[in-house]
């Protein structure tokens, strides 16, 4: 499989302008949707600096959990979700989902810019950086071209792009890979395990193979109200390859764990 | 590419064929020629009266003209001012409903009344007439943007002026679009309204003043060139629309 250089590319979180990636917290938080309890005291610790997947089956909640960090939805939760870190908390959270959310309108390049033209801050400076992201994402050429017109492996590429230029310590993905076919889901796991070194990642996941190949640690949730069943933690270096012995270790035990807690 | 080359052809058939039609239903109903003249006497008639029926589709176009321009820039800000105040939507809602729940014909002659004989009544007309689909077409084109992208926007820490410049707005287009297509459809309606209820120039007094003199044939003229006028119009629009929104693929079944 070819692999994109990317030894150059300044690395989210890395670079000692954001400081260390701060751990996130969950502490016995609480959620009610609808009549059943979604979280009843759910204690978490999200590390810094490293990639967490969340595996659970669908419906658990996982979703949410993404949506609390990051205060989009206003859910009426108990408990205290909290990232530890000296900056202020908004502008620290970078969100990357299933659905690209490439808007039709703007060619590729402005919309990897996205976030600076919505803040009012883009600059030539930037423009040259997403630029060069851009050939190491192996979509050179492409700056001008409009979203309906690329494959979706490229948007997607271009979704995970325009949440590095973000250049945030915490990204939030939710199963950002999902809708790719397997090699695309492959290179652009990759692409992104590379990319994201050393920034917190919270990476929401319904497939087991994935959270091994980019995870540091995997956290299993049970069925409503979810706690967490069990913790993977991984020694290697994402992205590790299919053939990883730590993969073949704890594959089939993961997919046994989801058996037991999926509904159907 | 095709299709669009196609579209002439198309219509000088549809064309042709109508007036076909049109000759056909003169020769079958034996109709006379003072309740329903043949396209040819209508056509020398339009040759007849050519300058004459210019000067009144100068009046005529004008009018509707100056309605779409004001009626689709009082509709955007109408729109806009809700979007962006959420306060101002809820006194501004129940007022457009029941401006639209007003018959606006009905209000022709105390336009009129108001505005005299001259073209601010007939303008005025047209406004009113499109105000209430440009400002709900684009208005709820606004309000279905994606949720996603907003949450994503926030996420940015976008701006809410930018968020509305480069999310809300382009979101909305297509809808807009639509409420533009059929604004200009009805804006001729607005205008020939208002002539018909008091005015001293234009095409609608004009197929009034041939109606009071059995100029039948004049009375058709009158209104074929309305109908090619307006269709030109809308044709123009649907292609700006087309172009404006060039990220839209033409939607549709085969």
């Amino acid at each position: 499989m070819k692999e994109y250089r990317l030894e150059k590319v300044a690395q989210v979180g890395s670079g000692s302008e954001y400081g260390e990636a701060p751990s996130i917290f969950f502490d016995k938080v609480s959620l009610t949707l609808g009549d059943k309890p979604l979280f009843d005291n759910l204690s978490v610790t999200v590390e810094g600096g490293q990639c967490t997947c969340i595996l659970g089956p669908s419906g658990c909640g996982k979703s949410t959990l993404l949506r609390m960090i990051s205060g989009t939805t206003s859910l009426a939760y108990r408990g205290t979700i909290r990232l530890d870190s000296e900056v202020a908390d908004h502008g620290k959270i970078a969100w990357m989902s299933q659905n690209d959310l490439l808007l039709p309108w703007f060619s590729l390049l402005d919309n990897i810019l996205l976030g600076a033209k919505l803040r009012n801050e883009e600059s030539a400076a930037l423009r040259s950086r997403a630029r060069h992201l851009m050939g190491e994402a192996g979509l050179a050429g492409y700056e001008d071209a409009l979203p309906a017109t690329l494959s979706g492996g490229m948007r997607q590429r271009g979704a995970l792009l325009r949440t590095l230029m973000e250049e945030r310590p915490v990204l939030l993905m939710d199963e950002p890979f999902s809708a790719l076919d397997a090699l695309a889901r492959m290179k652009l796991q990759n692409l992104s395990a590379r990319l994201t070194r050393k920034a917190t990642v919270l990476l929401v996941t319904h497939d087991p193979m994935e959270a091994l190949r980019m995870g540091h640690k995997i956290l299993v949730l049970s069925k409503r109200p979810a706690q967490v069943k069990s913790v993977v933690s991984l020694v290697g270096t994402p992205p590790r390859n299919v053939d990883d012995p730590e993969i073949q270790a704890h594959f089939s035990v993961l997919l046994g764990q989801l058996m037991d807690e999926s509904l159907v | 590419m095709k299709a669009i080359r196609l579209i002439p052809i198309r219509l000088i058939v549809l064309g042709c064929g109508l007036l076909l039609l049109w000759q056909c239903l003169v020769l079958v109903t034996g109709a006379p020629h003072y309740i329903l003249p043949g396209p040819i006497p209508v056509f020398y008639a339009i040759v007849n009266n050519w300058s004459v029926l210019l000067e009144h589709l100068q009046t005529t176009l004008t009018e509707i003209i100056l309605g779409i321009v004001l009626g689709t820039f009082l509709g955007v800000t109408t729109a806009l001012t809700m979007t962006l105040s959420p306060l101002l939507k809820r006194w501004m809602l129940p007022v457009l409903v029941i401006s639209q729940a007003i018959p606006v014909f009905a209000l022709a002659p105390i336009l009129v009344l108001w505005f005299g004989y001259g073209m601010a009544s007939k303008v005025a007309m047209a406004v009113l007439i499109i105000f209430f689909p440009v400002t709900s077409s684009f208005y709820y084109g606004m309000q279905r943007t994606e949720p996603h992208l907003l949450e994503l926007a926030r996420i940015m820490d976008g701006r809410p002026i930018s968020i509305m410049r480069y999310i809300i707005v382009p979101s909305a287009m297509p809808a807009f679009a639509s409420g533009l297509r059929v604004a200009t459809a009805v804006a001729p309606i607005g205008a020939v309204v208002g002539e018909w209820v008091g005015s001293s120039a234009g095409l609608g007094f004009y197929m009034l003043h041939a109606n009071a003199r059995m100029q039948i044939d004049v009375m058709f003229a009158a209104l074929t060139v309305l109908s090619v006028v307006s269709l030109l119009l809308y044709f123009s629009i649907d292609f700006a629309m087309e172009k404006l929104i060039f990220w839209e693929s033409k939607q549709g079944i085969k």
